[in-house]
């Protein structure tokens, strides 16, 4: 089969599955309860913070532990755009938190792409305290502790065709925002999914797989790294920015370095070798974390535990475990 | 015509003269060996030209053009290609993603984020090309990692090849592979550096290949150039015989052989 007819059945396979998950999930929420159409939202932009978060660690083979800045930074945009600016459109917040996180990844990923293996993730996390620092005392501006509220029913959706005002705007908006993130998640899981293997996702396993021999080919090493870890950042950041309405309030929590271990944990959780386990990985994991949290006083140990298992029976995570059994069924 | 010159080129490694005030030109269409014993030199001279290494003196100019100071990268833009002692192959891609990635990367389209790399038909006739060349079409679909190791090799020459250089550094390419696989490799490379007129500067210690593939072959010691010329005028050179093989004589090359 020649490689251009081969990838027409990938592509083809690739989107039939896509079109029925999605489907699956526009019909979810007329059987579930609201409160697990609210956690699945959540999970669907930790997904998208965590697809951005594995284009550096799957395809690059960076390993970030800074990322909880670039999603805090897209959260905290959306917030001072709401508070300050008097900004209501979600599809002007979402540029903002975008454009921000752009600049602050294109600034911070200039240095860090210098350096890689444990350099690399000791200044991503290095720069990130620095982002939550300025959060945490800088209390006139951002709030500190207490943060910046951003009422979801506050927000209109779509150019201002959907607002949230009346009786039943709380559920109106947990529903009419799960379909609206619903969308942006299946455009940027798309474009992620094309990025992945086009000719400048090739560039970047080829980075990961042998730094040395990639600049025999003629490619500028640094500056591919440097190109993802932009395109990472702003993935991540328009996760944060189409968090903060969700979650109404951003603080300085978001931006603090356990929570770029939990984007880490997301994506090993699903399996950072493969596509689609970051996304599974971080509907897991919020799952797992919000029923933790809930049924014991010692989540964090939870948390912990699954980890080491993790670690020690499911290195590949979950999706990349699935499909090591599949391939071995299909030789049986 | 001269299309690489290097002029007193040095590389120290502390009190390790790997480079020595190296003079040497290659002209336009050769196929010459570099030839040496360990640690002459050979390995960091091809590392310098290619931009592995920097030089600490001297002057690289290639097609007329200073690339003593260029990147790897610019180097490879400007047409020097090499391959690698130890094979030096994106592990995880298969054979024809390795090709593949190397054409993109030359053509300027590893830039191109928004278009599916499979999709370009051009690049993929061109890989499959180059793979056939090589000897490695059946091969395709697979993983580098589990090629066998005369196929790395030949994967790394054929990654080298599909920038379409116009000079080509070869480091080795027939070591750690048998004696039956490597006439095999040698006649590969070769046809296809002779088909396309490629300037080839090969690294090598059998010096049967060394014989036999050469229009010109450059002994190294001690990070010098002991001495060059033609297979015939090295083969009675009695100072390269002592140094190469310990014992000279006029036909010491024939009674090693």
């Amino acid at each position: 089969m020649n490689p251009a007819a081969h990838t027409e059945v990938s592509v083809t396979r690739t989107s039939i599955a896509a079109v029925a998950i999605l489907i699956g999930l526009a019909v979810l929420p007329y059987v579930i309860d609201i409160y697990q159409v609210q956690l699945l939202t959540y999970g669907l932009i930790f997904a998208i913070a965590a697809l951005g978060f594995n284009l550096l660690l799957g395809s690059t083979g960076l390993l970030s532990f800074g990322h909880s800045a670039y999603f805090g930074v897209g959260a905290y945009t959306v917030a001072f755009m709401v508070r300050d600016l008097g900004t209501v459109s979600m599809e002007l917040c979402i540029i903002g938190g975008v454009i921000g996180t752009t600049i602050i990844a294109a600034l911070f990923g200039y240095v860090c792409v210098r350096y890689t293996r444990i350099f690399f993730g000791i200044l991503t996390l290095a720069l990130s305290q620095v982002i939550w620092s300025l959060a945490f005392k800088f209390f006139w501006v951002t709030g500190g502790t207490d943060g910046i509220r951003v009422p979801g029913r506050g927000m209109t959706l779509l150019a201002g065709l959907i607002d949230f005002k009346g009786s039943g705007a709380f559920q109106k908006f947990v529903f009419s925002y799960y379909y609206y993130v619903l969308v942006i998640f299946a455009v940027v899981a798309a474009l992620m999914w094309v990025i992945v293997h086009s000719p400048f996702g090739m560039a970047l396993k080829a980075i990961r797989d042998n730094e040395v021999r990639a600049r025999f080919v003629g490619l500028s090493v640094r500056r591919y790294r440097w190109f993802a870890f932009i395109i990472s950042g702003a993935f991540t950041g328009l996760a944060g920015a189409l968090w903060v309405p969700l979650n109404g309030l951003t603080t300085p929590d978001i931006l603090y370095w356990p929570f770029s271990g939990e984007i880490v944990f997301m994506t090993v959780l699903g399996g950072f070798r493969t596509f689609t386990g970051p996304i599974v990985g971080a509907i897991a994991f919020n799952y797992l974390k919000t029923y933790a949290v809930a049924s014991s006083a010692y989540w964090q140990l939870v948390l912990g535990v699954v980890l080491v298992v993790l670690v020690l029976v499911l290195p590949n995570g979950i999706i990349g475990t699935a499909q090591q059994l599949f391939r071995k069924l299909r030789r049986h | 015509m001269a299309l690489l010159e290097t002029v007193n080129l040095k590389r120290y490694f502390g009190e390790t003269r790997a480079v020595d005030n190296v003079s040497l030109t290659i002209d336009e269409g050769e196929f010459v060996s570099v030839v040496g014993p360990n640690g002459a030199g050979k390995t960091s001279l091809c590392n310098v030209v290619s931009g592995n290494l920097m030089a600490e003196s001297g002057q690289i100019m290639f097609k007329g053009v200073d690339v003593t100071h260029a990147t790897a990268p610019e180097r490879v833009k400007a047409g020097i290609a090499r391959s690698f002692q130890l094979v030096n192959l994106f592990d995880d891609l298969t054979a024809f993603d390795n090709v593949s990635l190397a054409i993109f990367s030359r053509d300027d389209k590893t830039r191109n984020l928004a278009k599916l790399a499979h999709l370009d038909e051009a690049v993929s006739a061109e890989a499959d090309g180059i793979l056939g060349q090589f000897g490695l079409a059946a091969k395709r679909n697979e993983l580098a990692r589990d090629l066998a190791q005369g196929e790395r090799k030949l994967l790394d020459v054929a990654l080298a090849y599909a920038l379409r250089p116009k000079l080509l550094f070869l480091d080795e390419p027939t070591s750690g592979v048998s004696t039956r696989d490597k006439g095999q490799i040698m006649d590969t490379i070769a046809a296809v550096v002779r088909r396309d007129r490629l300037t080839a500067v090969i690294i090598e210690h059998d010096m049967d290949v060394v014989f036999k593939y050469s229009d010109r072959i450059v002994v190294m010691h001690q990070g010098a150039v002991l001495a060059q010329g033609t297979p015939d005028a090295i083969r009675t050179n009695e100072q390269v015989a002592l140094i190469l093989l310990g014992s000279s004589g006029p036909d010491a090359f024939s009674r090693k052989e």
